[in-house]
């Protein structure tokens, strides 16, 4: 896809949220600060999708929200189709909420049980005034049949239907005001696989209906090859790569990402045995004092690798210590931060047989 | 089979409800044996847990009516009483479950809780009792297990609780170990880990393993038999080779054909199963499976197909014949599944 003919839909430039870290109950001092999204440089373009992946707490919930502005960035700039809206307060955000919406991970939390689906999905028309009073009943049931529910059903609660249910309805509720972008975060994740596959299908269809451009973000790599145009990777708050699906998942450059990619179970008994596998040891470092250089050395194979081929040892290699790796081009597309990038095909090899 | 660890004979375990009977497990059998690994495949409400759970014990007559019987070394551990039941517990058989955040008790140390169920197996001093708790801990691959067994749960990350408590379960080097989609909640670099570490753990202890998912990616690379689930029962069953080059049960077909998978280039679309999974207070006439089969026949919703072998080990319980399963697989499920030009494609960039 060339997406450098287009102008993005949402630019973020340099955005960092922290969250404090607080000791005391009734005197709370600042002890800390959490980066939860730290510097992050991102543009997504009309009708695209941008999958967001990562390990649990790496940022991309709280990077999706700043672009929802459901919270405030600490530093940079939010811009929604090149105006910027980093500051607008709750009153001029208002008419902008109309054009990004949001899917929740958990289908049975993100929905009031003690209201009906037709108000739940006819809420949005109410709040913004978009439509009669007396025309909202058949809107809703429009939406409904859209998504694949019954209309009929307009008058029952949220816990009468299954999960896969619940997860188009929350999906009519973010399409009933015809937004431009929709925030999916891990939409498929508390689904059983054959009912994953429904809602992912349906996703892309009313994509290519009402050309609606997503942000995807999961942890599963394999939903995430499915639907994305690009994918980014994010590790301790900050992109350390992206790149469109087939490139990222083919030839990925960050040891990060290719550790990823190899811990991935392939359901096919005789290719997994194949499969290279870059193991991780440890767990992901606090977020409240991330390392220093780039914040994946402590765990990067790869840098061990270099810093032995140099004769320094069996530590990660002082450079990665030192100096924060800029993200740079690579294939196409492809950008990466690191200062020993993979070759080309090092998770996948060549087929043998 | 040599060396038969646990038999399971037709198991059956019902629960009474205000809405009706739910039949949750409907007349499963299996068998495994001492440094095997089996998989259990199913959506939610297929009935997987519920088996073992039962298996272990965890679900008894006092909440569901259960039939059947539980051969485990040779003894039908399902009309023992709870006391004696105990003493299989965690000796026998150990269960790690799915959640690691809610699984251990977070008033008590770490090395505390792995230690009592030593305990409560064993007469050894407490200090020798803590120090193989913490050996144990090193052993599932926690760095600093000294320290680590002094500290509580909520001290630990998800992936180091679920370390913990397979250190707990494999304490008293069981013969089985039962793990209920033990990476679930887990990232898939920790998944990878924790996998991993059972796979080492069956090489070195010849443990008999249970992996219980939904995940055909996680069965596929760690479990060399499987069996899948619906609706209570086992819809087929085999070695992984079976399972995933010569799939003989339509529902194992819609599996493989509506998972997004990373080893291929982004194709089409996906194809999920139509429709959702049954209830099993009322479960559908016939093949329970049939409101969702493309190969629907009118025998399907008359008669409710049996588990029958088509070679060997490998059993489907449907009313297709052979001939049409080999043919419908070859042309429809195996060219996604595996083979072809597809997967060429794929590797050749």
């Amino acid at each position: 896809m060339n997406v450098a003919a287009k102008t993005p839909l949402v630019k973020l430039e340099g955005v960092k949220k922290s969250f404090p870290v607080t000791r005391g109950i009734i005197l709370q001092r600042k002890i800390g600060e959490v980066h939860a999204v730290d510097g992050v440089d991102l543009e997504i373009y009309p009708g695209e999708t941008l999958g967001l992946v990562g390990e649990t707490g790496c940022g991309k919930t709280t990077l999706g929200r700043c672009i929802t502005r459901l919270l405030d960035v600490t530093e940079g700039r939010v811009l929604l189709d090149g105006q910027d809206i980093t500051r607008w307060g709750r009153r001029k955000m208002r008419p902008l909420r109309r054009e990004m919406q949001m899917i929740f991970q958990d289908p049975f939390s993100s929905l009031n049980p003690r209201k009906t689906v037709g108000s739940i999905v006819g809420d949005p028309f109410k709040i913004h005034k978009t439509t009669p009073k007396d025309r909202i009943k058949g809107e809703v049931q429009q939406l409904m049949e859209l998504v694949g529910l019954n209309p009929e059903h307009y008058n029952r609660y949220p816990h009468e239907f299954s999960g896969g249910q619940r997860q188009r309805i929350g999906l009519a509720r973010s399409l009933a005001l015809r937004p431009k972008l929709i925030v999916c975060d891990e939409p498929v994740s508390a689904l059983d696989v054959s009912i994953q596959a429904q809602i992912l299908n349906l996703l892309v269809d009313l994509q290519e209906e009402f050309n609606l451009t997503y942000l995807f973000i999961a942890h599963d790599l394999s939903v995430v090859k499915h639907v994305s145009d690009r994918v980014a990777v994010m590790y301790l708050g900050k992109i350390v790569e992206m790149a469109p699906g087939d490139t990222l998942y083919e030839n990925p450059k960050h040891p990060y990402t290719g550790a990823l990619l190899s811990a991935v179970p392939i359901p096919d008994p005789d290719l997994s045995a194949h499969k290279k596998r870059i193991i991780l040891e440890g767990d992901v470092p606090s977020p409240i004092d991330p390392p220093s250089g780039c914040r994946f050395h402590p765990r990067c194979p790869k840098s061990r690798e270099a810093a032995r081929a140099e004769g320094l040892g069996d530590e990660p290699h002082p450079r990665c210590r030192e100096e924060e790796p800029a993200l740079l081009p690579h294939h196409p597309g492809q950008v990466a931060a690191c200062h020993f990038p993979l070759p080309d095909r090092a998770v996948i090899e060549a087929d043998a047989g | 089979m040599a060396d038969v660890l646990l038999e399971v004979r037709d198991l059956r375990v019902q629960f009474p409800t205000p809405d009706g009977l739910v039949k949750a497990v409907d007349g499963v059998s299996f068998r495994i044996a001492r440094g095997e690994s089996l998989g259990v495949v199913g959506e939610s409400g297929s009935g997987k847990s519920v088996t073992f759970l039962t298996i272990m014990g965890l679900i008894t007559r006092k909440e569901a009516r259960i039939e059947g019987e539980v051969i485990f070394r040779g003894q039908n551990v399902l009309e023992w009483p709870q006391d004696e039941m105990r003493l299989v517990r965690g000796k026998g058989m150990a269960m790690v479950f799915q959640d690691p955040m809610t699984s251990l008790h977070p008033f008590y140390r770490v090395g505390d809780q792995i230690a009592e169920a030593i305990l409560a197996h064993e007469k050894v001093s407490r200090q020798a009792v803590r120090a193989r708790a913490v050996e144990m801990l090193r052993k599932v691959g926690i760095p600093r297990p000294d320290a680590r067994a002094r500290q509580y749960p909520h001290e630990f990350s998800g992936g180091m609780r679920q370390r913990a408590m397979i250190a707990m379960a494999l304490s008293l080097n069981p013969d089985l170990l039962i793990a209920d989609e033990p990476t679930t909640a887990l990232d898939v670099t920790v998944q990878a880990q924790i996998l991993d570490l059972i796979d080492r753990l069956k090489e070195e202890f010849h443990t008999a393993v249970v992996i219980i998912t939904h995940d055909l990616g996680v069965v596929a690379e760690h479990c060399e038999e499987i069996m899948v689930m619906y609706a209570g029962k086992a819809a087929e069953y085999g070695t992984r080779q079976d399972i995933y080059y010569d799939a003989l049960h339509p529902y194992t077909w819609g599996l493989l054909r509506s998972i997004s998978r990373i080893d291929r280039p982004r194709t089409e679309r996906l194809r999920p199963i139509a429709g959702q999974p049954p209830s099993l207070i009322f479960v559908p006439s016939g093949c329970s499976f049939h409101p969702r089969c493309p190969y629907v026949m009118d025998v399907c919703r008359v008669t409710v197909p049996e588990l029958l072998a088509a070679d060997g080990k490998h059993a489907s319980a449907c009313h297709l014949p052979l001939s049409e399963k080999k043919r419908i697989f070859a042309e429809e499920v195996a060219i996604q599944s595996r083979g072809g030009p597809t997967r060429q494609g794929t590797w050749d960039g």
